[in-house]
């Protein structure tokens, strides 16, 4: 293999880089993104990148010196590839051939079908969306959040420190019922209505209209028919995978990019796939394929990818997930796969109004831990996870 | 190999402690502490430390 194109300069391509040159490739790497930057930490752009002026360095990932000699192709999305031919075609025209693939290429924000106020709509997913969202943020702006999950809650608390009157409008009946489950969700929502962060539960948007609420007013339209004025709108209402570039191959693209329990992508051994792309089996768990968007995923995808690229032998890829959510001065983490617990959630330790440990299980087995605070405990649970669901195959 | 750790940016996430635990360690306060000139056989699970360093704090000289 002489050359291999790592598709997404974010985090995942990062890592893949890095992870191909430690697993012993000598020969030529591209990284090809879509963005004009190096690659850059995210989970600041919800919150410091918010709250004051942080540049690129300041949220560039360090980068190990094996990969001083990539050729960074930035600011130029992949658009189109032929993987009989192996060649991939850029946004000018311009053509990229390759020995060995790793699709990098991540998440876009989905955005709401409805059109209308399009100046006050925002995403959170780059630099330069968190940059331009901070230029409207200040106090006493009107900012409606739509959606309450953790990006949307986290730039609730972000835009409610910095003054504005914050409006969080989600479908669901509490925020992050999904990840978390209702009681937690319940509780988090009560700390930041303490803060002055008001909620409208169990309501979609309908309309982006002007002069409902009152004759000048730009309004968030909701399905019960009332009307949310707002300077600034925020659209956290989840992501899609970008995967376009790769239609017309005949891979299974029905959500993120379909690997197997190595990351390789489906039938093609020239081609893996890394980050939150990736739809894998995580045999720790079972044989379901999933997407995992977490931010531990990246970098522990791209160790096993690189490897099962090259024919490297490495450990069965049985990741434990970990992410954390930073909101007002409450840190919550978690690990291993609540999701797959929701319907059995229990107090492990602690009180939810305090500090706690919250424990989801799968026929009694524990599959995920969240703590609200309670940092101490980690490594406890850590390994009550490892433990509980072991990774031997 | 040196690490130098910024102590302004360090929150305390301790993910560096599980790639790294005979370098990095939280004390019985949750405060990081590290060795900083730890022996070149760790250097792997140094470098591992750093790339899952939640606010990228951690960094490695020669």
């Amino acid at each position: 293999m002489r050359r291999i194109v790592v598709v997404g300069a974010s985090m995942g391509g990062l890592r893949a880089a890095e992870q191909l040159r430690a697993a012993g490739f000598t020969g030529q790497l591209t990284v090809v993104g879509d963005e004009p930057y190096r690659p850059y930490n995210r989970p600041p752009l919800s919150k410091e990148v918010l709250a004051s002026e942080v540049t690129h360095a300041a949220v560039a990932f360090r980068m190990r010196s094996s990969v001083e000699d990539v050729d960074w192709r930035l600011g130029m999305p992949v658009v189109s590839s032929d993987l009989a031919a192996r060649w991939l075609t850029l946004l000018d025209g311009s053509t990229l051939a390759y020995d060995g693939l790793v699709v990098a290429t991540g998440l876009r924000p989905r955005r709401l079908p409805l059109p209308g106020l399009e100046d006050r709509r925002h995403v959170v997913r780059t630099l330069d969306d968190a940059t331009r969202l901070r230029a409207s943020l200040a106090p006493g702006v009107r900012v409606v959040v739509i959606g309450a999950g953790f990006v949307g809650c986290e730039v609730a608390a972000t835009a409610r420190r910095l003054g504005a009157e914050v409006t969080v409008v989600c479908a669901a009946a509490e925020p992050l019922m999904t990840p978390l489950g209702p009681d937690l969700g319940a509780e988090l929502r009560r700390r930041h209505e303490a803060e002055g962060v008001r909620f409208l539960l169990g309501r979609t948007v309908t309309a982006f209209s002007t002069g409902i609420s009152s004759r000048t007013a730009a309004d968030v339209v909701l399905s019960d028919g009332s009307a949310v004025a707002a300077d600034v709108i925020i659209e956290a209402v989840g992501s899609t995978p970008c995967v376009s570039w790769l239609d017309g191959n005949g891979l299974d693209l029905s959500d993120g990019v379909l690997c197997d329990a190595d990351l390789r992508v489906e039938g093609r051994p020239d081609i893996v796939a890394v980050g939150d792309v990736a739809r894998f089996p995580n045999v720790r768990y079972d044989d379901v394929c999933r997407r995992v968007e977490h931010w531990s995923i990246p970098t522990d995808t791209a160790r096993k990818a690189a490897r099962t690229l090259l024919g490297v032998d490495a450990p069965p890829f049985v990741p434990l997930p970990s992410f954390w959510s930073d909101q007002y001065d409450m840190r919550i983490q978690s690990f291993g796969v609540p999701g797959l617990g929701a319907d059995d959630i229990r107090v492990l330790e602690g009180d939810m109004t305090s500090e706690c440990a919250v424990g989801y299980h799968r026929d009694g087995e524990l599959v995920g831990v969240v703590l609200l605070g309670l940092a101490s405990a980690i490594p406890r649970y850590r390994k009550l996870l490892m433990d509980a669901t072991p990774a031997s195959v | 190999m040196k690490i130098i750790v910024d102590m302004d940016r360090c929150q305390d996430h301790g993910q560096c402690v599980f790639s790294a635990p005979e370098v990095f360690r939280l004390n019985a306060e949750g405060h990081l502490e590290y060795e900083s000139v730890p022996d070149d056989s760790l250097r792997d699970a140094v470098e591992e430390a750093a790339d899952v360093c939640p606010l990228q704090a951690i960094t490695l000289e020669g």
